[in-house]
């Protein structure tokens, strides 16, 4: 029952913001602050509570999940509501939690028209990519999978910033909603391809994830489906040659919206192909890895190679994020324990550093009203103690040691040179590459001659602690990661397993319908 | 004893992070005293700490570690935040803190007045801490920490005066060129976690000779990776270009990362991983062709700069060519040896420089300069004692008793190209030494600047001059760092060839002193006649620009990188996603062009539908 | 049966729904555009008949019954949509009515 308020709780939230917003201004922001509060709190006494590190030697007896909930819902079709929790969902929920509570603070100033309708699409997102990260009913994860689209859609749509050249938030709104809908749609027919599959071989119609997993798919039939499932996620990812809409979103959106976009929206596209993609499809994934790698590769270049080019601050946030994905994607098809664990690593940190960055440069963009970082240059002594803390993020996002992408991104190339040291060895340039682009914002945006000599408005409290928590939580970590990798340990080794020996799952899972 | 030692021993980056750590939180509310005394207090507690250790080691010496917490524990891969302390670790423990300390007492006296000292002394204080982890890790892991995190910092002093966007670039390459470096060593890393399953760094030297024979291609490829970094630390061929734009930090910087500790980083590197590269003959064979390359390139480099800072920079690249020489002849006590004497006399002369530059109302241009020994007699004979050692002068300096240990063990393994290189290096030192000198201190006062010179004053000022200057004489070369145990055994050789050797580089050092005297005392306008017209002004600004690899590097990667950049800035990829778009547009735009709004055409394609369809039907059965 | 052959009733049809058809492709004014649909549908109604006299079935008289509600229908609200027509543009050509232009 836990995991369904889990879900609930921000969903309620949001719709008491939106009625609250008859009152005034303010009580939507405590509300939407106390439901994201309370999220995590619930979330950190789970995982205080609980033993994520069980099942390794049990194998697959054991259930792998801690916390389970099930309830059926369209019995007709097998359709479940069919909630799980295990170490990976547990970390990437208390991130959202995390996040949202941040999401909530650095919109405090920031968005003034429409505020209870504003946090009601917040809080519906996050409670959205919450129930994606606990649903394992296919069906259901799809339904949240959508479901977390729209308000994220109104969210640029209606508070976002029209950008230069021409880009209009209307468009960026579009532009994402199209490019994840479209996805989305290659993710249902692959569930329902693989539903009919599995019906055509039981005659039970099922959507559960355990029942699928075992579900007997030809060779050709399971690559098909798997790329259904790469696709959608590649998208959401990104992946290169589908990454479109992130730029345009991440600049045009809000700084809250841009907040949730890395921090978390991305990484439930991460999250679908550890717990989808690879254990349903092992061998078909297996057979794709050097594919998937490689466009790992791509994206880490072509991010780090277009953030240089880019002049609207945001923008070059937006690339960084493309770049970083690569490794994750590297890691995740590497499917060694150490790479898999490393994503997670990277996955969270990636998620601080980029929101770390990203409200820097809302609070920028509070301040001298352009994201144009032509139109900077000169901020370190006009802004207190902000650039200590940009120069902090910069150096998480170019892997600094001590931080806990250095973590991350190491634990992936260590992970993953046994697999594929070429791999490695051309990823590792793109450590130079991050050096290029992380130094590029600061150089621009806080060295050389300041453009005029007034100072500018320093932190406020409620902004030093905000950045101050990122940045305690970024070296926090950095220096002692173990307890995201004693949490995520079990569920990695589990997809690990299934991962890397194919053969196992279909001789030791009973197969068919119980 | 050893609870004592494992105690103390984190103290030595605890109290410099902890330095940092006040600082960077005081918000700006430490004024410049405050923080001085912040950052030199905590700098001063970690010498002592360094000296309380050292005591306890040389009563007793053995390998102490500390392990303070696994850092990462997923199955083999178990780095730990874990110190070990050898001879080696303390020898740069030593050099770190009390050179460390040292200058960071003479930057209070250099930045005073400067705006943001709070910054300065909490970077300074980072990178203590960062070098500190480095040469104490007792895993590549977390010595790749302490490794990029003098980056950094190195990154953020350069940048130092940040209102100059040069300085703020001259960081950005100093970065990025020795994070090309940092990536071959995180390569390194992860082969050789792969091929040995450990990153501790006794366990890799324990197991590399078990798993591979000495010139199997995979150590010779891991030491490869490792030279690597190496190179890019040390400011070596072909990485070296960092080194001279990094000038543009304050003296004090240059003084503590880019003479004494940082650079010398990689020497420290291979040194540790000494066993990996006696595996790896032809990469050490390497390493000692990349020392006499770069020590003779810095060498002419320096005989041609006008920079007082630039000139010391070379040197230093120069030097530490010395001890990559010694690193290829499997010297690595003399290499380090050499790091010690050369961590003084550069520290010095840094220093002294600095105090030129600050009495000249930061004038560096050697031109510009002259005439300044009655002004300033500390500052200059802080240059006449740095200078002698850096020129290796016999008997006095301590630079004399380690290059000379280099250029013995060059004879005594048979490197006769190596100790041929070594020996035209030597010449070049002392003729570069002698016109810096002599540019800076002797003749007229060229600028007004020059002339209204105000001498330092204070104990902050003169004290780290004076110890420095000390150490640097044939005191400095009494100190015997405790190597035996950790590094393999100099070669020894008949001790006539070592005598003729000595007298031979005396003599070498004497003959450059004495034509440089010649050149610049006596006949300046014969010289600066050749070096302005003909082959001799190329050669001067072949020199001076360091042998155009600068160039080269801007034509060959910066250019193309930038080309591609601006080639890809509108992301092509996504313009051609979204021709899908367009496409959707151009049918869009086709079709509203049938809405003409006229009822009659409705009715009339209506019919014409009708008819096809009929027709349609009609004909196909 | 004696009488008109189907086929002529059946062609008279036809031309009539043609004729129809043709003032309604090349008439502009609205009056006239009506009274072609008219003819049209009172020629579709005449097919029925002539359908159903043929076969000897009721349903084609059923048919045209159903064609000349359907007549009168279309007719009030052609001429209301005329009358508006009217009332808006000061003319009765259908082409000025082309703001549903895409």
């Amino acid at each position: 029952m836990m995991l369904v308020w889990l879900i609930l709780i921000p969903f309620i939230g949001g719709l008491l913001c939106w009625q609250a917003e008859r009152i005034g201004d303010t009580p939507p922001r405590w509300i939407a602050l106390g439901t994201m509060g309370l999220e995590l709190l619930l979330t950190l006494w789970l995982w205080w509570s609980g033993d994520f590190q069980l099942p390794e030697i049990a194998g697959a007896q054991a259930s792998q999940w801690a916390l389970e909930f099930r309830a059926p819902w369209i019995p007709r079709f097998g359709i479940e509501i069919h909630l799980a929790l295990d170490g990976l969902s547990l970390i990437l929920i208390a991130l959202t939690g995390f996040l949202g509570v941040l999401a909530v603070v650095c919109s405090w100033k920031e968005i003034i028209g429409r505020v209870g309708f504003f946090h009601l699409n917040l809080l519906w997102i996050l409670g959205g990519v919450v129930g994606v990260f606990l649903a394992i009913d296919l069906f259901l994860f799809f339904f949240f999978w959508e479901l977390m689209l729209v308000p994220m859609y109104f969210l640029i749509a209606l508070w976002g910033h029209s950008g230069t050249q021409g880009k209009t938030r209307i468009g960026a709104a579009t532009k994402f909603f199209i490019y994840t809908q479209a996805s989305g749609l290659l993710m249902l027919v692959a569930i329902l391809g693989l539903a009919f599959a599995h019906h055509a071989a039981t005659g039970v119609y099922s959507f559960s994830y355990d029942e699928l997993r075992n579900a007997p798919v030809s060779d050709e039939l399971a690559m098909w489906l798997m790329l259904g499932f790469f696709i959608a996620f590649a998208v959401k990812l990104p992946v290169v040659p589908l990454h479109g809409w992130l730029p345009d979103a991440h600049a045009q959106a809000p700084t809250a919206g841009s907040v949730d976009l890395a921090g978390i929206l991305l990484k439930t596209a991460a999250y679908g192909m550890l717990r989808f993609t690879l254990p349903l499809f092992p061998e078909a994934s297996q057979a794709f890895a050097p594919v998937a790698m490689a466009l790992g590769v791509v994206g880490i270049f072509y991010g780090a190679l277009l953030a240089c080019g880019q002049q609207d601050i945001k923008r070059l946030i937006a690339y960084t994020s493309i770049s970083h994905m690569g490794f994750v994607l590297i890691g995740i098809y590497a499917g060694t324990q150490l790479a898999l664990q490393g994503v997670v690593v990277l996955m969270v940190a990636h998620a601080f550093s980029a929101a770390g960055l990203f409200i820097m440069s809302g609070q920028i963009y509070e301040r001298i009203h352009t994201r144009d970082m032509t139109q900077m240059g000169g901020l370190w002594g006009r802004l207190g103690s902000l650039p200590g803390f940009s120069l902090c993020f910069v150096a998480a996002s170019l892997g600094m040691p001590g931080t806990a992408n250095f973590i991350g991104e190491f634990m992936v190339l260590f992970g993953t040179f046994p697999v594929a040291p070429w791999v490695v060895a051309i990823a590792s340039v793109g450590l130079v590459l991050a050096a290029i682009y992380s130094l590029f914002l600061m150089q621009r945006v806080h060295y050389g001659p300041a453009k005029s000599d007034e100072p500018l408005e320093g932190l406020d409290h409620r902004e030093y602690v905000m950045l101050l928590g990122i940045l305690a939580l970024v070296l926090f970590f950095g220096l002692y990661p173990q307890p995201l990798l004693e949490t995520s340990g079990a569920a990695m080794h589990e997809i690990q397993r299934l991962f890397t020996d194919p053969a196992l799952t279909t001789t030791i899972l009973p197969t068919g319908a119980s | 004893m050893d609870l004592s030692i494992s105690l103390l021993l984190p103290l030595t980056f605890l109290l410099p992070l902890a330095g940092t750590l006040i600082l960077s939180l005081s918000n700006g509310r430490l004024g410049e005293r405050a923080s001085a005394t912040v950052g030199v207090t905590s700098m001063g507690l970690s010498a002592l700490v360094t000296v309380l250790i050292a005591w306890q080691y040389i009563a007793e010496p053995q390998v102490y570690g500390v392990t303070l917490w696994r850092w990462i524990s997923v199955g083999d891969f178990q780095p730990s935040i874990g110190l070990a302390l050898d001879g080696l670790s303390l020898t740069m423990l030593g050099i770190i803190t009390g050179v460390g300390f040292l200058i960071h007492l003479f930057a209070a006296w250099y930045m005073q007045g400067e705006k943001g000292i709070t910054r300065f002394y909490a970077y300074m204080n980072l990178f203590v801490f960062s070098m500190v982890l480095l040469v104490l890790g007792d895993n590549l892991l977390l010595l790749f920490f302490g490794w990029e995190g003098v980056g950094l910092c190195s990154y953020l002093l350069i940048g130092y005066y940040y209102e100059h966007s040069e300085n703020g670039w001259a960081a950005f390459k100093a970065f990025v060129v020795t994070r090309i470096g940092d990536v071959f060593l995180a390569i390194g890393m992860f082969l050789l976690f792969f091929e040995l399953g450990t990153l501790d760094i006794a366990e890799i030297l324990n197991r590399a000779p078990q798993m591979w024979a000495e010139g199997d291609p995979t150590v010779e490829l891991a030491a490869l990776l490792m030279l690597g970094g190496a190179v890019g630390k040390s400011a070596q061929l072909p990485l070296h270009t960092w080194l001279a734009d990094a000038m543009a930090g304050p003296t004090p910087v240059s003084a503590l990362i880019h003479a004494a500790t940082m650079v010398t980083a990689g020497v420290y590197l291979i040194a540790r991983m000494n066993g990996l590269f006696l595996l790896a003959p032809d990469v050490l064979q390497l390493t000692g062709i990349i020392g006499a390359l770069t020590l003779l390139m810095a060498g002419f480099a320096a005989l041609a700069q006008t920079d007082i800072k630039r000139v010391l920079a070379y040197s230093t690249m120069s030097q530490i060519g010395y001890m990559f020489l010694a690193l290829g002849a499997g010297a690595f006590d003399a290499a380090i040896f050499h790091l010690m004497t050369h961590a003084f006399f550069k520290a010095l002369l840094f220093l002294s420089a600095g105090a030129v530059i600050v009495s000249c109302h930061h004038e560096q241009d050697m031109r510009r300069l002259g005439g300044l020994w009655r002004q300033l007699p500390l500052a200059y004979a802080g240059f006449i004692v740095g200078g002698s050692a850096l020129a290796a002068l016999p008997l006095v300096s301590a630079g004399f008793y380690s290059k000379d240990e280099i250029l013995w063990q060059e004879l005594a393994t048979g490197h006769g190209g190596l100790l041929l290189a070594g020996m035209i290096g030597a010449f070049l030192t002392s003729l570069y030494t002698v016109r810096l000198i002599i540019l800076t201190f002797h003749g007229k006062p060229k600028s007004d600047n020059a002339r209204n010179a105000e001498a330092g004053r204070g104990l902050v000022h003169g004290v780290p001059l004076i110890v420095l200057a000390l150490l640097s004489t044939f005191l400095g070369a009494w100190i015997n760092p405790p190597l035996e145990n950790v590094l393999p055994a100099p070669a020894e050789g008949e001790e006539f060839w070592h005598l003729i050797l000595e007298l031979a580089a005396a003599g070498v050092v004497i003959a450059g002193i004495a034509v440089g005297a010649w050149l610049y005392l006596r006949r300046r306008g014969w010289l600066a006649k050749h070096t302005s017209s003909g082959w001799g002004a190329w050669l001067w600004t072949f020199w001076n620009h360091a042998w155009g690899v600068d160039d080269l590097y801007d034509r060959v990667l910066v250019k193309p990188y930038r080309g591609l950049v601006r080639f890809l800035r509108s992301d092509i990829i996504d313009r051609t996603c979204s021709l899908f778009a367009k496409l959707a547009w151009l049918l869009h735009q086709g079709l509203s062009r049938t809405q003409t709004g006229k009822l009659r055409f409705y009715a009339t394609s209506m019919v014409a539908g009708a008819t096809l369809i009929l027709l349609a039907l009609a004909l196909v059965p | 049966m004696s009488g008109v052959p189907m086929e002529h009733g059946l062609v008279l049809a036809a031309v009539l729904f043609a004729l129809g058809l043709a003032g309604l492709m090349f008439r502009r004014n609205m009056i006239f555009i009506l009274m072609s649909l008219e003819i049209m549908l009172n020629s579709a109604g005449l097919a029925f008949i002539v359908g159903g006299t043929a076969w000897g079935q009721p349903e084609g008289q059923a048919m045209f019954l159903l064609v000349i509600t359907l007549a009168a229908a279309e007719a009030s609200v052609g001429l209301a949509l005329l009358l508006q027509l009217n009332h808006r543009f000061k003319t009765l050509d259908t082409d000025a009515a082309s703001r549903m232009r895409g």
